[in-house]
């Protein structure tokens, strides 16, 4: 079959995606029930993507594993996994042609890839020159190349490269659906006293140096840096810490009292925090553009005001109190005027709501409530304020968006202990991102943007 | 005979006297033998006297000594009980800051007589949390435990500057098992001495 496939020009590649030749770590780990949810819960409601073999190095094998389980992970496609060993092979050969501009250009069997049910198929090739990629988006329906998208060649083990092939990866969703992907992204979290950083899809954890006990991060909307809150002995200090320099600084006014549960506005100009003193805790706002203006923003001695979350417009705020008694969720205009109870809730019978945060578009507030004595993720319609339970294993925690306005990291100790995992709020389909000590508080960065130091792009 | 005694020791004085103001050796006569013991009998009394004097100062001194050591270990143990009491933890039901009724409260009068005994005493409340609440919510609630006992503190006429209040929300557990005795005891106040604990008064009748 190898020869024939090979003597009549066709490309004679395993897919390698899946299979042994895939390097051992981008070995994509079982969700929930070892079921391929994905294709479970909705079927035949998303395209099919089919990402192709080809000519086989371990970089390219290592290349196509971490693209094809982008792919997969933005739960937008149906991926189409052939089963092992049945000899059916699918590839692209690139030749001279693909990154080179060849009239010829790669062989294509879009019949074939059509008949196994791709909408959409991805091939990898690497340049005669060895030093780049160009990954191609085909439309199989259409029979076209939908993109191309051309990628220095980097090793696997290098987190600037990987970041690149995230985004490479994000690209194909946006061209495939029109809505960008969430691979090149970041997920901050704690585990003890220590502060750490992982790209979305587990890979390329980073311990960020902090002076003590680390606390409830969160991004600037640019993705470059983060806030946390520094607990000591009672006191909490905000600092500002730049992710590509690893400097740091101490926001101004939070070297007072006990300052938390940090949200920058989305312009990025204003930070809104918690803060514990003489009358409680309440929520403050700083300018951080110009470096000034302490305001406060709730008051009351016998009522608590924390974890503050800004709508996407800039023009709210949602936050917890307990001017009620046990905490739920409310909202206020940005300058503290206008409060008012957000997430319904029955006095008496509905659990604590707390750590909210406002989609990325908008329409929803994700919070968690307690159910039974155990806390579980809630989605509230920012509109109509219906409210929806997403989670019932186990504990579920402290959500957080990613920029998709899809998915959400939250912590849940389903496995056994606290780890950071990840919902699709579409298909309810989980995965654990994390698997060491006892993580919490998620924060999903946005699109991490190129470094400073780009890789040369075209 | 009785009376001998003293005149024969007296003779024999004014010999020894005599003799030596003479200049001439008086080698005949010899000491009395009963003069001799007479006089060390003497000397052993007053000796006898002088150790029984210095023994009673030394006695009187011993016992002033322990006196003022008991009373310092006394001092020492009522100021202990006195720290151990303002150390008392109190604690929380599930999710709530109100100060429990009974226990919890005895135990708040009590430091509030020892704050009243005690002008220049100051403390500190540190509020804490099981760790089943939401994380950021308990270094709210933990806040609000410490002011909770502050306020009854303050309601029964402490001064607020002697009471500063911390939250360790769920960062500090006593203990660490995840069950409800372990949970009942992580919630709770904790108070700590911060000035004019190294004189510290009992309250009358306490």
């Amino acid at each position: 079959m190898r020869s024939w496939l090979a003597n009549t020009g066709i490309v004679t590649m395993l897919v390698a995606l899946g299979a042994p030749g895939a390097i051992a770590q981008d070995t994509i780990p079982p969700v929930e029930g070892g079921v391929r949810l994905g294709i479970t819960y909705t079927p035949g409601m998303r395209p099919g993507m089919l990402v192709l073999g080809g000519p086989r190095t371990e970089l390219l094998d290592s290349v196509r594993t971490i693209l094809q389980r982008d792919l997969d992970f933005s739960d937008q496609f149906e991926v189409i996994t052939l089963p092992e060993g049945d000899g059916l092979m699918i590839g692209i050969s690139g030749g001279s042609a693909a990154a080179s501009g060849s009239t010829m250009g790669p062989f294509v069997n879009y019949p074939l890839y059509a008949a196994l049910g791709a909408d959409y198929a991805v091939g990898v090739l690497m340049a005669p020159d060895s030093t780049r990629f160009t990954v191609s988006l085909y439309d199989v329906r259409g029979e076209s190349v939908r993109r191309q998208f051309p990628l220095p060649v980097g090793a696997v083990s290098d987190p600037d490269f990987r970041m690149a092939l995230h985004r490479v990866a994000d690209g194909l969703v946006r061209g495939a659906t029109g809505i960008p992907g969430v691979a090149a992204t970041r997920i901050a979290y704690i585990v003890g006293k220590q502060l750490y950083v992982t790209d979305a899809d587990g890979h390329g954890i980073r311990a960020i140096p902090t002076g003590g006990s680390a606390f409830s991060p969160t991004w600037d909307p640019n993705g470059k840096r983060l806030v946390y809150s520094e607990l000591d002995q009672g006191l909490g200090r905000l600092y500002l810490h730049d992710l590509e320099s690893e400097r740091r600084r101490l926001i101004p006014s939070t070297d007072d009292g006990l300052n938390f549960a940090a949200a920058f506005s989305p312009d990025g100009r204003l930070l809104a925090f918690s803060r514990g003193g003489e009358d409680g805790t309440h929520i403050f706002s700083y300018n951080l553009a110009q470096d000034c203006c302490l305001q406060r923003l709730t008051v009351g001695r016998f009522s608590d005001n924390l974890s503050p979350t800004f709508s996407p417009d800039g023009r709210r705020v949602a936050f917890v109190s307990t001017r009620v008694g046990l905490p739920q969720i409310y909202v206020m205009s940005a300058d503290g005027t206008g409060q008012e109870l957000f997430a319904p809730f029955d006095y008496g019978v509905t659990g604590s709501s707390n750590a909210p945060e406002w989609s990325p578009d908008g329409t929803q507030l994700a919070f968690h409530r307690d159910v039974a004595g155990s806390p579980q993720v809630f989605l509230m319609n920012a509109r109509s304020r219906e409210v929806r339970q997403l989670t019932s294993a186990g504990r579920n925690e402290d959500p957080s968006w990613a920029p998709d306005g899809r998915h959400i990291a939250f912590i849940s100790n389903r496995s056994g202990s606290r780890q950071v995992w990840i919902i699709d709020t579409e298909t309810g389909r989980v995965r654990q991102l994390t698997s060491s000590g006892n993580a919490r508080l998620p924060a999903w960065s946005p699109a991490i943007p190129e470094p400073s130091n780009p890789l040369r792009q075209e | 005979m009785r009376l001998s005694v003293p005149i024969s020791a007296g003779l024999a004085v004014i010999l020894i006297a005599a003799a030596c103001g003479g200049g001439q050796p008086q080698v005949a006569v010899g000491p009395d033998p009963d003069s001799i013991a007479r006089e060390q009998r003497i000397r052993d009394s007053i000796a006898a006297a002088e150790r029984a004097r210095r023994d009673s100062i030394a006695r009187a001194e011993e016992a002033r000594r322990r006196a003022r050591e008991d009373s310092i270990a006394r001092a020492r143990a009522e100021m202990e009980a006195v720290r151990a009491m303002i150390a008392e933890r109190i604690h929380f039901d599930y999710d709530r800051s109100n100060i429990r009724p009974g226990q919890d409260t005895q135990v708040l009068e009590q430091k509030l007589r020892i704050l009243q005994a005690n002008p220049a005493l100051r403390i500190e409340i540190v509020g804490h949390c099981d760790e089943r609440g939401s994380d950021e919510y308990n270094l709210a609630l933990g806040q609000r435990r410490s002011l909770a006992a502050k306020q009854f503190l303050v309601d029964r006429g402490i001064n607020t500057d002697r009471i500063s209040v911390r939250s360790m929300g769920e960062e500090q557990p006593l203990d660490r098992a995840s069950n409800e005795s372990a949970w009942a005891m992580n919630r709770r106040d904790e108070f700590i001495i911060i000035a004019g604990g190294d004189q510290l008064r009992r309250p009358p009748g306490m």
